[in-house]
């Protein structure tokens, strides 16, 4: 029993483990108000640009979690956020009719476009979205989908629908990531293949690759291809525990003139991401 | 593939510039680690030790249990964890969804099976010899457990640190328990998984070599220990 472990060796590492995990302890705990909502609105950087704006304004700390609206609304069902920031109006009113949710207020959009090679393989440039994705279908050109249930999983499976196509599930052209829309993008890049993706996530994407992206805008326009997000708060009457009045006052912010005006100005390249269109 | 040698540069430019975000980050996960190392080897290293150091009815049956375990995947163990700290779950009043102690729990499921098999083997593996050199000492049972679990030292040692390279990197239960919130429960791996799904490679990679210079300290406090 030579070799002995110095008690003070160990509890000057004790103290080392101790400090390092302070400083994050020491936060002050305001009101804090939980949201789930897409990848769309974290990636693009939107979040990060209105929550210092709500949280001075308003006194109220906006966390949130970013995942697709399929989890989003599970999250919004299980009582464990607050507020809900999505885009898919089907879904959303399905959730507000079962009584999961209340006062769902319109927001903002912004819009899908199709994305693709410049070369433009299955020839969809300029065309209405029925007519380039049958164009797609037919040259059997790869696609990429998201492929996670998410809004704009959603968005694009209603578009094969509208162009009196079967989603096509199991054809070798048709890859369904699984990944959130930047990672769903760069896939698409990397097989030189299609995608639908929103408009604000492709302007950040394009930004990135320093405005030569080696994907291009080929479909667009079409009324089909817009995109609208809803605030909805979680409903007080199922969800005990569920901050009501925060998420409501986050609402009536994000729908009034300060909100809708914030959302009008944040721009990326000189574009605006989202369109403000609360009633 | 320019993005891994901007990775490198940025990894330095992060932490020598104070990148607060970044800090945020390596605080969350130190802090989360921690807790839940200290929970599995409080936990596990009795278990384990008992596990190897007494033969009783069952013993190979438990062992097979713990050894199955070993396989769990994170996202699985995250889901479960979900599960019981939901609102809606059986230990919903306890308010521990998207925050450290509640991916604490999981990250503490995923290191005891390891803690508890690797503790085991060291006891096992050196039990025979040590056992009737101490009995014939003249050693007392209480001696005989005592000088077991000091010369099974090492190898619990090294429970330890395999326990703490999984839970350090793991990814899955970080995200759904804590839900990557940035200020909060974003630790370095959920962080990387975000940068990676916005393109972001380069920083992606400045956060695993941050991270991997974590395990490296944690490694060289290890190290710093065993010597005489």
């Amino acid at each position: 029993m030579k070799r002995r472990w110095s008690i003070g060796r160990l509890l000057a590492l004790l103290c080392v483990a101790a400090i390092l995990g302070l400083p994050a302890a020491a936060a002050a705990e305001g009101e804090v108000l939980m949201m789930a909502t897409t990848t769309s609105t974290d990636n693009t950087g939107l979040l990060d640009y209105l929550a210092p704006h709500f949280t001075e304004e308003t006194g109220i700390e906006l966390r949130w979690t970013s995942t697709g609206t399929g989890k989003a609304l599970e999250l919004g069902r299980n009582c464990d956020v607050d507020v809900l920031l999505v885009h898919a109006p089907a879904a959303e009113i399905a959730f507000v009719e079962a009584g999961f949710g209340i006062h769902r207020r319109p927001v903002m959009y912004n819009d899908f476009v199709i994305i693709g090679p410049a070369a433009d393989p299955a020839g969809t440039k300029g065309q209405g979205v029925a007519a380039a994705m049958t164009a797609i279908a037919d040259q059997k050109a790869v696609f990429v989908s998201r492929g996670d249930d998410s809004g704009t999983h959603k968005k694009e499976l209603s578009l094969w629908a509208r162009a009196d196509r079967p989603v096509p599930e199991r054809e070798s052209w048709y890859i369904q990531a699984g990944q959130g829309m930047l990672t769903t993008i760069n896939m698409a890049a990397e097989r030189n293949g299609y995608t639908m993706t929103d408009r604000g996530t492709f302007i950040k994407y394009a930004h990135d690759k320093g405005g030569q992206p080696p994907l291009v805008i080929l479909v667009e326009g079409d009324a089909a291809l817009l995109n609208p997000y809803a605030v909805i708060s979680v409903n007080p009457d199922r969800c005990p525990k569920v901050k009501g009045d925060l998420a409501n006052r986050f609402g009536e912010w994000m729908a009034g003139t300060r909100g809708q005006a914030l959302i009008a100005d944040f721009k990326l390249m000189g574009q605006p991401l989202f369109f403000p269109d609360a009633e | 593939m320019d993005f891994i040698l901007q990775g490198v540069i940025q990894a330095l430019r992060l932490l020598v510039g104070g990148d607060p975000e970044t800090y945020s980050a390596v605080a969350a996960t130190v802090k989360v680690s921690s807790m839940a190392m200290a929970a599995s080897l409080l936990m596990g290293i009795p278990l384990g030790f008992c596990l190897g150091h007494f033969d009783f009815p069952g013993k190979r049956q438990a062992r097979l249990v713990v050894d199955t375990l070993l396989s769990l995947p994170t996202v699985f163990i995250g889901l479960m964890v979900y599960a019981f700290l939901s609102r809606q779950g059986p230990m919903g009043q306890m308010g521990l969804l998207f925050t450290l102690p509640g991916v604490a729990i999981g990250q503490t499921i995923l290191a005891l099976p390891v803690v508890i098999a690797l503790t085991a083997t060291a006891v096992e593996s050196m039990d025979a010899e040590l056992r009737t050199s101490l009995l014939s000492l003249g050693a007392s049972r209480a001696q005989l457990l005592a000088g077991s679990l000091w010369e099974a030292r090492h190898g619990i040692l090294a429970a330890g640190v395999t326990a703490y390279g999984r839970v350090m990197t793991e990814v899955g239960i970080s995200m759904m328990v804590g839900g990557n919130i940035k200020w909060h429960t974003r630790t370095i791996t959920t962080a990387i998984a975000l940068e990676t799904s916005k393109g972001m490679f380069a920083m992606g990679i400045a956060l695993g070599l941050v991270l991997l210079l974590i395990a490296f300290g944690a490694n060289a406090a290890v190290s710093f220990l065993r010597r005489k």
